[in-house]
């Protein structure tokens, strides 16, 4: 069985910056934010949906199976079937992909996938030897093992390591994730400057859409208990120049590296919501789709070059469906880091490349800049990592219905070594 | 074995004899060693301890002395709780000579259920207070389900604990905290109850046989007292009844509520001495029910039954609409999602909708919700900046800025929105409906909902009618109002509907004694010293001098008498932004000011003040703006917090007897405003 899927619905949270400290949601608060709206605004009721998926990479004690959490708080019911889904950076199309299948497939008939993410929230982690000693600690039964115990104590056990830095960290390669991106950027031969005028333009292009309205209805407003409400997203910086990136120093290669914290995506606490559902469901309820979703790839790759994630794993879709580079209207390719977008772009233009890798007789092509994310992107907004993938998606099919666009491809470079893709057409 | 013995020896002739009495009130269940008392009143869903109740149990002790179980359990087969307190309709008439007798036999059971030979339980479980606390810490054991809430009100009825609170408390836990129990009438709430060994055992449902058991074998912890050993000097009590009185005069000055002073005196003379207590508490209790005190309070409890009783029933209304986040929209809205509702609340801008959402925190923290349930009631309440629950509520509460303009836009703005029989309320509090009626589509789903400020404390919300309105759908509001723990008063659409017209004279009177340079504290004063909550120059301050002004306007507009002129200087203030506590600056200066204390105060202004709004209900009633006179009394005091002792404006003036003449008098010197009411003639 194969059956049509459609996106209906979406909704996300203004992607907040974190600012040293924990900000003011969890990643189920984030995801609450964005869901009530989302939920209101639908003809159905909220227990209308057969089951939950939610991406989160940096899940929280409080809130094991943030799915579960986060379909309760909604009001969905307890009879609401939800789960969570990881695959790191990937984690928000993760959720996309497994309910389009389902849907796809005839299990379901209407799906809730999002993305949640709260960096700032990223926990201190306990060194092991430091762990290993509270365990030894809890266990000391008389006063003098006890005693004991705390002669063990060193210094390092108080300085603890920041889980985000861990998490950023290539367990296989031991490389940072900006250093993957130094690695293609010297691959693909990117200088600094041109990363850094791509970062401009996308702080432009995010504070044109906001200055126009376009992002209205996908970005809804977040509330806090300290009385902040956050309309929009607030990393964009509509005044940066070249002139003004080009100050800042390398952030993981010092001092030659050409990935800055001005050119690589910003470190933001988001969440994301899309409403799958089949063509039943439309029915039943009276939906207007606002795409389709008709196909999806995940790829894998050295997990030191991670960031030609989008060119494996978008590559196959354009293949599969016979699609050339002037077929596709719209790419949202997410920028992790401006190296890695540009270091992709050039890949498929690369003659040697697109034969040797892809399986092409010639380069594929360039992607005009015109079509690749056309409001900006993690650079000028933010990468909530698990919610990115879920944002992406959302708003290429927001931009291919407002520009009525048929037909598009979200992806996106996954920590440790994948990629993402989801080509999506219009409804 | 034992079965075979069960067959060939007869029934002990004993247990024969004693077959259970019969009982309408109490069920009886027997499992092993233990016999249960289930307290289960007849008709009705809660327990409250009446005489009946009393003489039946008296009867199942002296069953329970023939049968001799190991254990006996006391419990109440009600969800609500053990028991919600003695039975007030019972006592609340009598005769100082009928309640001793009465509260004498009531101490005679509670003292032979306290004498019995076997482990005495009792589970207690929700509510468990006045009477209903009596009777369990009668029982050897106290086994609290978590949930419980134990204490004694009876000090809000201007009356002490009567079936013996006043001496069982204090022997059980530290006397000072049992005290402060029944001077305050603050209850302990499950772990507080514990903690302060109320309870000797805190479990959920399923373990309460195990914890029974335990209790039986003298399994249950329980720490001595110490501190009521070292209160048993006459001394120590006196010192510390000495600083419960100074604290006590500051909250309830004794010649208004006398209740705990006499409790106090009571355990300051006979703390240590069981007998002298019991014997002591009956007579002051038989004493406080004569005052007027007492019944004016116990008519007040009277009056919030019957205000709540006037919101049965279904209202259908599960998710709330608000439009306009400014103070009211989002005290409603906040209060709303606490009661369970999914609330919508509406404005233009992010910013307030940001600030009720803070503020909606912090009431949840003055209510002690704990994290979870003030995560799910802020989950509940949605700031909706594109007005998305207009067309998902059931109800659309339209709370923006008096201006007509404003509000017809927004009436026009739902036209066709609006879910299928929703209905459209406003929160006006200065607009006449019968105005606002032709700009609503459907004119019989729209009434007025007027809630006072602040929602999370005045208790009163009017259900205002109009010539259009469908009766179904003002019970549907009346009954909103009680599902969501507020107290619904049907109000007719007067200028002012009921609480505003008889508060409006209090405001307008300040302002004019002001302009004839009395001071704002000596104004205070006076209204303070008769027993008003607060001040009518800080009342103006709280609610805001703007409102005042437009009060003021309606009411010379829309009424049909004089009224006080109001001073120029008031609307300069206005204009200068001094609108009140809200802007830091009023008629007091919140950076610099010190509130009024209370103290001797000025008779002549107290009746300029007071007496205008005992007209005013006169006329209220006359008009038929309420229903009845309890309706009306009830109205104003739950909504202003109006003297409650005093029984209301209308029992004050029928207390006092002579307010006519006296507005007569003053009419002569002050101005026509004083002319009492056409309505005084059928006022008896």
């Amino acid at each position: 069985m194969s059956r049509p899927v459609y996106i209906v619905d979406g909704a996300r949270t203004p992607f907040l910056r974190a600012r040293g400290k924990p900000g003011p949601f969890t990643p189920v608060d984030l995801a609450v934010q964005a869901g009530r709206p989302l939920l209101t605004r639908q003809p159905f009721e909220r227990s209308a949906f057969d089951l939950v998926i939610l991406g989160c990479v940096n899940v929280i004690s409080d809130e094991m199976n943030p799915a579960r959490v986060a379909a309760l708080r909604l009001g969905m019911g307890e009879e609401q079937v939800a789960f969570t889904v990881q695959i790191n950076c990937g984690s928000g199309m993760q959720s996309i992909d497994t309910a389009y299948r389902y849907i796809r497939e005839g299990s379901h008939e209407m799906i809730l996938a999002g993305g949640t993410e709260a960096l700032s929230h990223a926990p201190l982690v306990l060194r092991q030897s430091a762990t290993e000693w509270f365990g030894g600690m809890a266990q000391a039964k008389s006063p003098l093992d006890k005693a004991q115990k705390l002669t063990e104590i060193r210094p390092d056990f108080f300085s603890p390591v920041v889980g985000l830095e861990r998490g950023l960290t290539d367990p296989i390669t031991t490389l940072n994730m900006g250093q993957t991106a130094e690695v293609l950027a010297h691959r693909f031969g990117i200088d600094r400057a041109t990363a850094d005028a791509y970062a401009v333009e996308s702080h432009k292009r995010l504070a044109a859409a906001q200055e126009a309205g376009t992002l209205d209805g996908e970005v809804v407003p977040a509330f806090d208990r300290d009385g902040g409400a956050h309309g929009s997203d607030d990393g964009v910086r509509p005044d940066s120049s070249i002139e003004k990136l080009a100050k800042l120093s390398p952030a993981f290669e010092k001092p030659y590296g050409k990935v800055t914290p001005g050119n690589s995506s910003q470190i933001t606490d988001g969440a994301s919501w899309l409403i799958l559902a089949s063509e039943t469901a439309v029915e039943a309820h009276g939906l207007e789709p606002i795409a389709e979703i008709k196909d999806s790839e995940w790829a894998a790759l050295d997990p030191s070059i991670m960031g030609l994630g989008p060119v494996l794993s978008a590559t196959p879709l354009a293949q599969r469906h016979g699609l050339s580079v002037d077929d596709i209207d719209l790419w949202e390719l997410n920028e992790a880091f401006a190296a890695q977008v540009l270091s992709c772009l050039a890949a498929w233009q690369d003659d040697d490349f697109c034969r040797d890798v892809l399986g092409y007789d010639e380069a594929f092509g360039r992607i005009d800049r015109a079509r690749l994310n056309v409001d900006g992107g993690a650079i000028s907004l933010g990468h909530p990592v698990g919610t990115s993938g879920n944002r992406i998606v959302l708003h290429l099919a927001n931009a291919m219905k407002a520009g009525n666009h048929r037909r598009g491809i979200a992806t996106e470079c996954i920590g440790g070594g994948l990629g993402g893709a989801m080509l999506l057409e219009a409804a | 074995m034992t079965d075979v013995l069960d067959t060939i020896i007869p029934d002990d002739p004993a247990e024969d004899a004693a077959t259970p009495p019969e009982a309408e009130n109490w069920r009886l269940e027997k499992a092993g060693d233990t016999l249960t008392l289930w307290l289960d009143l007849k008709d009705t869903g809660t327990n409250v301890i009446s005489e009946a109740v009393l003489r039946e149990l008296d009867a199942l002790v002296a069953h329970v002395e023939a049968v001799q179980p190991k254990t006996l359990v006391l419990r109440s087969a009600k969800p609500g709780g053990f028991a919600a307190g003695a039975d007030i309709d019972g006592f609340s008439g009598l005769e100082r000579e009928a309640a001793e007798e009465m509260l004498t036999e009531g101490h005679r059971v509670l003292d032979r259920l306290e004498a019995l030979p076997m482990t005495t339980v009792a589970v207690i479980h929700g509510a468990t207070l006045g009477g209903g606390f009596e009777l369990a810490l009668a029982c050897d054991y106290r086994i609290g389900i978590e949930g419980v809430k134990t204490g004694f009100p009876e000090v809000q009825l201007g009356l002490h604990p009567g079936l013996g609170g006043t001496f069982r408390l204090p022997a059980l836990i530290d006397p000072v905290e049992a005290m402060q129990m029944m001077l305050t009438g603050k209850s302990a709430h499950d772990r507080k109850a514990k903690k302060l060994g109320i309870v000797d055992d805190l479990v959920p449902d399923r373990h309460v046989d195990a914890a029974v058991e335990a209790a039986a074998r003298g399994k249950v912890d329980r720490d001595t007292n110490l501190r009521a050993g070292a209160m048993r000097t006459g001394v120590a009590r006196s010192i510390a009844a000495s600083r419960m009185r100074s604290e006590t005069e500051k909250q309830a000055p004794k010649a208004d509520y006398p209740a705990p002073h006499a409790l106090i005196d009571l355990w300051a003379d006979h703390g240590g001495d069981r007998n002298a207590m019991q014997k002591g508490e009956i007579a002051s209790f038989a004493r406080l029910l004569e005052t007027e005190t007492a019944r004016n309070l116990i008519r007040v409890f009277f009056l919030r039954r019957k205000l709540k009783e006037g919101g049965k029933g279904d209202d259908g209304i599960d998710h709330v609409h608000v439009i306009g986040a400014g103070a009211m929209g989002a005290e409603i809205a906040a209060w709303s999602a606490m009661q369970g509702k999914r609330v919508t609340l509406e404005d233009v801008a992010l910013e307030p909708l940001g600030a009720a959402v803070k503020r909606a925190s912090k009431i949840y923290q003055k209510k002690h919700l704990s994290g979870i349930d003030a995560r799910d009631a802020l989950d509940r309440m949605m700031p909706d900046p594109s007005g998305l629950g207009r067309s998902r509520a059931d109800l659309v509460i339209e709370a923006v800025p008096e201006k007509p303009e404003l509000k017809e836009k927004i009436y026009a703005g739902l036209k066709g929105k609006l879910k299928p029989g929703a209905i459209l309320a406003s929160n006006t509090s200065s607009l006449k409906l019968s105005d606002l009626v032709d700009g609503v589509s459907a004119p019989t789903r729209f009434a007025g909902l007027h809630f006072f400020n602040p929602v999370s404390q005045m208790p009163l919300v009017e259900v205002v009618s109009h010539d259009r309105a469908d009766k179904k759908v003002l019970d549907r509001l009346a009954a909103f109002v009680a599902g969501i723990d507020r107290l619904p008063a049907r109000v007719t659409d007067y200028p002012g509907f009921l609480v505003n017209r008889v508060l409006a004279p209090y405001l307008m009177e300040a302002m004019a004694l002001l302009d004839e340079g009395k001071s704002k504290e000596e104004i205070d004063r006076a209204a303070l010293a008769f027993g008003m909550p607060m001040g009518p120059v800080t009342l103006a301050d709280q609610v805001g001098l703007d409102i005042c002004l437009e009060v003021a306007k309606s009411m010379r507009r829309d009424l049909d008498r004089p009224v006080a002129d109001t001073p120029d200087w008031l609307a300069e203030k206005v204009d200068k932004g001094e609108t009140g506590k809200k802007a830091g600056k009023g008629l007091y200066d919140y950076d610099s000011d010190e509130p009024p204390e209370t103290g001797e105060a000025d008779t002549e202004i107290a009746d300029r003040l007071i007496l205008p709004m005992c007209d005013a209900a006169v006329e209220c009633l006359r008009n038929g703006v309420a229903p009845d006179a309890d309706t009306i009394d009830g109205a104003v005091i739950f909504g202003t917090g109006w003297a409650p002792f005093r029984g209301g404006p209308l029992t004050y003036a029928r207390t006092r007897g002579d307010v006519p003449k006296v507005l007569s008098s003053l009419a002569d010197t002050h101005g026509p405003r004083f002319q009492p009411d056409a309505g005084w003639s059928d006022f008896g």
